[in-house]
């Protein structure tokens, strides 16, 4: 358990990580909850909330990506092939959806007639036209990338505390802060 | 011989009567466009009017002998999502139902300048009625312009809908008109 003294991603990696993990819980409990409502100004405000969330995360993906390209994660400790490369795929295809969730969330709204203010302030580009035929081609690949991405962080979850409290290997402590 | 001559005048006289008024024009209805432009927490929101129609005399050389009136149909607003359409037309909005048509009607035209001209007139949306004065620039056969009212003026989004910090009170409503039929 104490196998890994310097073995930890950087402060700024788990900075990262974990409010990455905490938004992109929120944002999808938000999008979960707020398309069930009648139309309201609460309603209203979810959903602005929603997309200037989904913005952030992508601006915050990208910074990201950019840390974890120039500083190389420490090692995981020994674990079998498989799972290795089901990490490595896991891990890969979460970074794709980072990005094309959000993407599709901005495409669909700005197809919808509704272009992104982000918080109400900046005005966002619309890469795609207003298209009612679009939005309704859109909207399910942004339900279903985002169910797709709540499904590898369950697995995700479930496989570092796999590691933590059944094999004990150290390989949570790598992301958490504190003692060394 | 007499009655001829009396005829030709009373024919001349109502001829002359009429001349300003006879100069109607129609509107060609591709190239022309009534939309409008809503904000939703900052976020602009476009709709347009689909079904609409115009009654246009109008004469550059005499604009104040010109009239001008419009009437909207409530139920034809189309927006970039089909919920936007549904809703528009409930109660709390436009009231379809129960008013299917919103109007325009010049009281004044005045020019202001070269190709342009200030139209007075009175709005009625939802059964509130507004003095309201919008500019219209004339280049060649199109008329256009914009003019900002007052969604509240007209009880458009009541209720829980009445916060402007949600949906602004103004809307700004633009027109582009293909005239045909305008004296040169």
């Amino acid at each position: 358990m104490s196998s890994a003294p310097a073995q930890r991603y950087t402060r700024i990696a788990m900075a990262f990580h974990w409010l990455l993990a905490l938004m992109i819980v929120g944002s999808f409990s938000v999008g979960v909850y707020m398309t069930d409502l009648p139309f309201s100004p609460e309603r209203l405000k979810l959903y602005n909330w929603h997309k200037w969330a989904g913005v952030t995360l992508l601006a915050l993906t990208a910074a990201r990506l950019v840390w974890r390209l120039s500083h190389r994660p420490p090692a995981a400790p020994a674990m079998p092939h498989w799972q290795e490369r089901a990490a490595a795929a896991s891990h890969g295809l979460m970074y794709v959806l980072f990005f094309a969730i959000p993407l599709l969330g901005w495409a669909y709204s700005s197809a919808s007639g509704f272009p992104i203010v982000w918080f109400g302030v900046l005005p966002l580009p619309d890469f795609v036209p207003v298209d009612k035929g679009l939005a309704e081609a859109l909207k399910p690949w942004h339900e279903w990338t985002a169910k797709g991405l709540a499904t590898l962080v369950v697995l995700h979850v479930a496989a570092a505390l796999k590691h933590h409290f059944i094999d004990r290997d150290g390989l949570l402590s790598r992301m958490l802060p504190g003692r060394s | 011989m007499k009655r001829l001559l009396a005829s030709a005048c009373l024919f001349a006289t109502l001829a002359a009567v009429l001349a300003p008024s006879a100069v109607a024009q129609t509107i060609v209805k591709q190239g022309s466009e009534i939309s409008f432009t809503s904000r939703q927490l900052g976020v602009p929101v476009d709709g347009r009017f689909a079904q609409w129609d115009a009654q246009i005399r109008f004469d550059p050389k005499a604009p104040a002998a010109g009239e001008v009136s419009f009437s909207i149909a409530t139920g034809s607003a189309t927006f970039g999502s089909t919920e936007t359409e549904t809703e528009v037309r409930q109660p709390v909005w436009f009231n379809v139902a129960a008013f299917p048509q919103a109007k325009f009607a010049s009281t004044a035209i005045a020019a202001a300048g070269p190709g342009r001209f200030d139209v007075s007139g009175r709005l009625t949306i939802k059964g509130q009625t507004r003095d309201i004065v919008v500019p219209v620039t004339l280049a060649g056969n199109v008329a256009s312009g914009s003019f900002t009212i007052q969604r509240l003026a007209f009880d458009i989004g009541s209720g829980e809908w009445a916060d402007t910090s949600m949906v602004a009170n103004d809307v700004k409503v633009q027109f582009k008109l293909q005239l045909e039929g305008l004296k040169p």
